[in-house]
């Protein structure tokens, strides 16, 4: 075993993400705690030319091979276990994407070792702990780990991508690839369509959440954001039920938004959201629940029922 | 086409959580289906459909929802489920995983899906663990999926709205975010008629044993609205506040 961190490259058309650049901020202050260095995987066709943008790790090991085109759950997994194998890293950091999660799983089990999911921070300086999120964000708890190596799946925004950034040129190891036979084949990509509303332009955003119970109820909320001059904006349920497009998706998975004001109406700030717009200049949260996370985030919040909330501000702006 | 699902039960998100020691206090919590294997069931009911399939769904008895879950899966259209166990205490995603594993055996399925991942998988996601102790291969945060030639194309989602499609020979297992459709709602007639169709078969397991290494030392609510301005008084005052904070936003 060695005192290294392994950090897992996430890119995507030819760019590193900024959630690897957050795990390359983590990892430096880990490695700095074990007396290790940071070591960077970037797997997959044209990674030999990603390896200059990695200056944020000591090490960068390429694994460039035309085997595997683009992301392949298998593929990525299978190549990442082995380098576990044979570099026995102490720390081995994978972003909670939904690239990290296929990785982090599998390599745990192929190299037996523990995984630490949700994670806000982790800390090597005596044994292997962590912070984490339960429960939607309801929840943080303080974990430790038997053993002196583990996998730990960091959510997004748990360090600077910048500070991740920054550094200077890292050495490039081309290291040996093996893919197993593949079940899985990659097909294409698709991007979002555009032609919608672009809530990533707005100055103010009205998003709605779960609370607002019905599709006939969205109408309430579009008065409103037209009051406001605002794009209607959702989190992720109101998209799945088809009550607005994809392209009024806040969060994870949908896109990052950064407002001058975000108003959260019945949103109860999953971490998932919050990825999206936590760094809105003034977030104000209306929701019944008074432990709502979303009240976590915001500056200002108000405990309550929408339906009350939504008329007499519509009424205010139209008065 | 031959279709496990596996479900879990966890603690009601709107409810108000209380914490005893390091764990909730689950004396007075209520459970409902994670809202991810509700999409991992529909989807598996639509391929079924589609296959002119066997669907068998499974969950741990941890919880005394989970007889209501299986039932509701029946009404669904799940020919078989499966509650493993009793009154279980509740256990990490490893001893959840361990659990299914066993369960399905040597069934000979397919397809496994199961929800992309559930509110207390503090060690890693179930469907994953399976696929990884399984030695399958594995797709996860999947919004659809369509029966191929020998194949099926699984369209898994990025971030940002990028979506994409892999082809995956079966078996092989799921983690579902998104059905292709909203699940499917069933009538509680047919939630009673299941329950007496006999389809729910009772497993008895021992109580699974953590196995994760991992270790909850302890647990917090973080101080809701700690650092934000509680606005106090009716809609009117919170209207009334929000305006000005609008104005000196400069967006009013
Ligand atoms: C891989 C992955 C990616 C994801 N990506 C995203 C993403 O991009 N964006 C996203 O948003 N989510 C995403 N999610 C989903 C996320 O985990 C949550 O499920 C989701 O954000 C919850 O949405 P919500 O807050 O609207 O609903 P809920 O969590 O159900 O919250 C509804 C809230 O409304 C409040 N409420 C109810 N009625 C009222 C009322 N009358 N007045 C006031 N308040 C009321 C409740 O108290 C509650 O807090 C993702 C999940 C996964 C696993
Ligand atoms: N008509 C339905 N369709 C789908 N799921 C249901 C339905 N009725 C009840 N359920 C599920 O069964 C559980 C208990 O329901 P209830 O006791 O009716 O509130 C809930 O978790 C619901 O998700």
């Amino acid at each position: 075993m060695s005192n290294d961190i392994l950090v897992f490259v996430e890119h995507l058309n030819g760019e590193v993400t900024d959630a690897t650049y957050e795990l390359l901020a983590t990892a430096r202050t880990l490695a700095a705690q074990t007396g290790g260095s940071v070591e960077a995987a970037v797997i997959g066709a044209g990674a030999t030319g990603l390896a200059a943008s990695l200056g944020g790790a000591d090490r960068v090991l390429v694994a460039d091979t035309d085997a595997l085109g683009a992301f392949n759950p298998q593929g990525h997994a299978a190549v990442f276990s082995g380098l576990v194998a044979s570099r026995e890293p102490a720390l081995v950091l994978v972003p909670y994407t939904s690239v990290g999660m296929e990785i982090g799983n599998q390599v745990a089990v192929a190299n037996s070792l523990p995984l630490v999911s949700y994670c806000l921070s982790v800390d090597a300086s005596t044994g292997l702990s962590a912070t984490c999120q339960l429960y939607s964000g309801k929840v943080e708890a303080d974990v430790v780990v038997d053993g002196e190596r583990a996998v730990f799946a960091m959510l997004a925004g748990a360090a600077s991508a910048d500070d991740g950034r920054s550094g200077g040129a890292a050495v490039a190891e081309d290291v040996d690839v093996t893919i197993p036979d593949l079940a899985v084949s990659f097909v294409g990509i698709a991007e979002p369509e555009g032609g919608d509303v672009d809530i990533t332009a707005g100055e103010v955003l009205v998003a709605i959440g779960r609370g607002i119970e019905s599709e006939d109820n969205i109408e309430e909320a579009q008065e409103l954001a037209d009051a406001l001059g605002a794009p209607l904006a959702a989190s992720r349920p109101i998209i799945d039920q088809g009550w607005l497009p994809k392209t009024r998706q806040v969060g994870k998975s949908g896109l990052t938004v950064k407002p001058k004001v975000y108003l959260a109406l019945g949103i109860s700030g999953a971490p998932e959201h919050l990825e999206g717009m936590r760094d809105s200049a003034t977030i104000i949260a209306v929701n019944s629940d008074p432990q709502a996370p979303i009240f976590g985030v915001a500056h200002y919040g108000w405990v309550g029922d929408l339906f009350d909330f939504i008329p007499e501000l519509t009424e205010r702006l139209d008065g | 086409m031959k279709i496990a699902v596996l479900m879990r039960a966890v603690p009601d998100p709107v409810e108000e959580l209380e914490l005893d020691g390091a764990d909730l206090d689950r004396d007075f919590l209520g459970y409902v289906l994670n809202e991810f294997d509700d999409h991992a069931l529909e989807e598996g009911l639509l391929l079924k459909e589609e296959s002119g399939g066997t669907l068998t769904a499974f969950a741990l008895g941890s919880a005394d929802e989970v007889e209501q879950m299986l039932h509701t899966a029946i009404a669904k259209g799940a020919d078989t489920a499966q509650k493993l166990g009793d009154d279980l205490d509740p256990v990490d995603a490893h001893a959840q995983a361990a659990t299914f594993v066993s369960a399905i055996g040597d069934g000979g399925y397919d397809l496994i899906l199961s929800g992309v991942q559930a509110s207390d998988e503090i060690d890693g996601q179930v469907a994953m663990l399976v696929a990884a102790s399984l030695g399958l291969p594995h797709v996860s945060v999947v919004v659809g999926t369509t029966i191929g030639d020998g194949s099926l194309r699984v369209t898994k989602e990025y971030w940002a709205g990028i979506t994409a499609d892999y082809d995956v020979v079966l078996p092989a297992v799921l983690g579902i975010q998104t059905a292709r459709e909203a699940p499917r709602y069933v009538a509680v007639a047919r939630i009673r008629q299941a329950q007496e169709s006999g389809a729910l078969e009772e497993v008895e397991i021992d109580q699974p044993e953590n196995s994760s290494g991992v270790t909850i030392t302890g647990m917090r609510l973080p101080e809701a609205g700690e650092g934000a301005e509680m606005i106090d008084g009716d809609e009117g005052a919170a209207a009334g506040r929000v305006l000005e904070i609008l104005q000196a936003a400069g967006v009013r």
